[in-house]
């Protein structure tokens, strides 16, 4: 359900490109980027790209899915931590949903996440596969 | 700050209440309220409401429940942060007599959920996420907590049992409660064959969606005195916030806001946790009440389950949690519940708690605990008999 318009575009950079912000001082990355580091006011910081490749930090599935996912259901979802320690959250895919453990590697893939807004917009993003798919 | 003390407290039918309009159940709780008190006017007036927009198409509630009240004109306001809303309602009147700006404020919170199917108060209640972050890629509320859950038990071995432990636990109390939405015992075994929602959370895990409003009326001591009634004092406040998205968080095992703001009641109220003799908090989720009670410094990371199997947090234990019957019995109309919380430490402490639910021994001090999405805020009171 949705009573907006879609703002996917907004969100391109770090949706289909992975772009993560890292701050000066505390060597810190952000995904999505940030304006302040949240740990010291820090406001210098430069685009990095994130790596491709993580392990699952903890994860659920999905069972009883609103609407909009209920093509999907059931589904996974976890928080992965890249290989340069930056977490992110998303959708697993291309699983089995009883196989996804804890510490499972798994690779970013660019897929389409949901039909977003008012308009059914296309709208593409990271998911999660397991790195031996 | 001078003294601030609850001198009544009132709540409307809670559960699918079809009959009552939103508007309808806020006055139902505000009247109540103001009769159990016995004052003839309030100052002003916060409502405590996470969504009216999203779920009923209502905002602007400050002045429509005033207004409904039959008290236009006077100042009311209505306060948001998701779950946490009631609970900072609350603070801020509580801010607002201690400063000495009025005598009699009312603390309310009211949410109409049910007017909309399950569909959109699952849409409207994801709002409390990061709705480009989590909400985007398919996150849903049970969905948050059970990436929670599965932390906690890989960190500290917590199991299913401790996850029924609790909503059984508090159903046995909600029992008690002529106000639950739910109130019937549970079995263990029912739990465990629920419904999986988000695994490993099953649908008894899950507190429900709910039609319902609460009001406190919160006043200075002198007042209070006035009255000649039974009350109790506000002691400490605390509110604080943490980073909104779980992935960002260092530790998703430990709510770093329910530390904080407990922290921070804890120290305005002079008082140490193990004062505290028992509490109300917010178990959204069974795994929740395991997180808070550890979060708030009452067991030690990854210690509150074992104890909760043990019949620590039971009505007759060490440290009841939860006599009401918590969200997961009583309800959980978002925006009400943090001045529900209140609503139950006001009757335990005056003795007034209906139904063989009183805790024994009559408790003096007692906390409650009120968090908004995945705790990205929690709001925590410390209050004592007077």
């Amino acid at each position: 359900m949705s009573i907006f318009p879609s703002r996917s575009w907004r969100e391109y950079p770090q949706r289909y490109r992975m772009e993560a912000v890292r701050f000066k001082k505390s060597g810190k990355t952000y995904f999505p980027p940030r304006q302040v580091d949240p740990t010291n006011g820090d406001t210098e910081c430069e685009k990095v790209v994130l790596p491709e490749t993580g392990k699952v930090t903890t994860y659920t599935v999905i069972r009883v899915a609103p609407s909009q996912w209920g093509d999907l259901s059931p589904y996974g979802l976890a928080i992965v931590e890249l290989t340069d320690g930056t977490r992110l959250f998303g959708q697993m895919t291309d699983c089995n949903v009883d196989q996804i453990k804890i510490g499972m590697d798994v690779r970013i893939e660019f897929r389409l996440i949901q039909k977003e807004g008012t308009h059914g917009t296309l709208s593409y993003g990271y998911k999660f596969v397991p790195k031996w798919y | 700050m001078r003294p601030v003390c609850v001198v009544g407290a009132g709540m409307s039918q809670w559960g699918e209440v079809w009959r009552k309009s939103f508007r309808e159940l806020f006055v139902d709780a505000a009247r109540a309220a103001i009769a159990d008190a016995g004052v003839d006017h309030i100052d002003s007036l916060y409502v405590g409401c996470m969504t009216g927009g999203l779920f009923v198409g209502q905002e602007h509630i400050g002045a429509l429940m005033a207004d409904y009240l039959g008290m236009p004109g006077i100042p009311a306001a209505h306060v948001e942060s998701a779950c946490a809303s009631g609970g900072i309602a609350f603070r801020q009147a509580f801010i607002e007599v201690g400063s000495g700006l009025s005598e009699i404020v009312m603390a309310s919170g009211v949410e109409k959920m049910t007017d909309c199917s399950g569909d959109e108060a699952t849409a409207a209640l994801a709002t409390a996420a990061d709705a480009e972050y989590e909400v985007f890629n398919g996150a849903t509320f049970p969905g948050l907590y059970a990436l929670m859950a599965h932390a906690h038990m890989h960190k500290y071995g917590t199991t299913r049992a401790m996850l029924t432990a609790v909503a059984v636990k508090n159903h046995h109390n909600g029992s008690m409660n002529p106000f639950a939405q739910y109130p019937f015992k549970l079995k263990p075994e029912t739990v465990e064959t629920s419904v999986m929602v988000a695994d490993p959370l099953r649908i008894l895990d899950c507190s429900p969606i709910t039609d319902g409003a609460a009001a406190v009326i919160v006043c200075s001591e002198e007042v209070a005195k006035k009255l000649r009634r039974p009350y109790i004092k506000v002691l400490g406040s605390g509110l604080a916030t943490d980073i909104m998205q779980l992935a960002q968080r260092e530790d998703i095992t430990t709510i770093k806001s329910a530390t904080l703001a407990s922290q921070r009641a804890l120290k305005m109220a002079g008082k140490q946790i193990s004062d505290i003799q028992f509490a109300e908090v917010h178990d959204c989720f069974t795994i929740a009440e395991i997180m808070v009670a550890e979060s708030i410094g009452k067991y030690k990371p990854g210690q509150a389950g074992a104890a909760f199997l043990a019949g620590e947090s039971a009505l007759d234990g060490k440290f009841p949690i939860n006599p009401s019957g918590g969200l997961k019995s009583k309800g959980h109309p978002v925006g009400a519940t943090g001045v529900a919380q209140v609503v139950e430490v006001f009757k335990q402490l005056t003795g007034k708690a209906e139904n063989g639910r009183q805790i024994k021994g009559a408790p003096k001090l007692a906390m409650t605990q009120n968090m908004g999405g995945t705790g990205a805020s929690s709001v925590v009171h410390i209050m004592e008999v007077a």
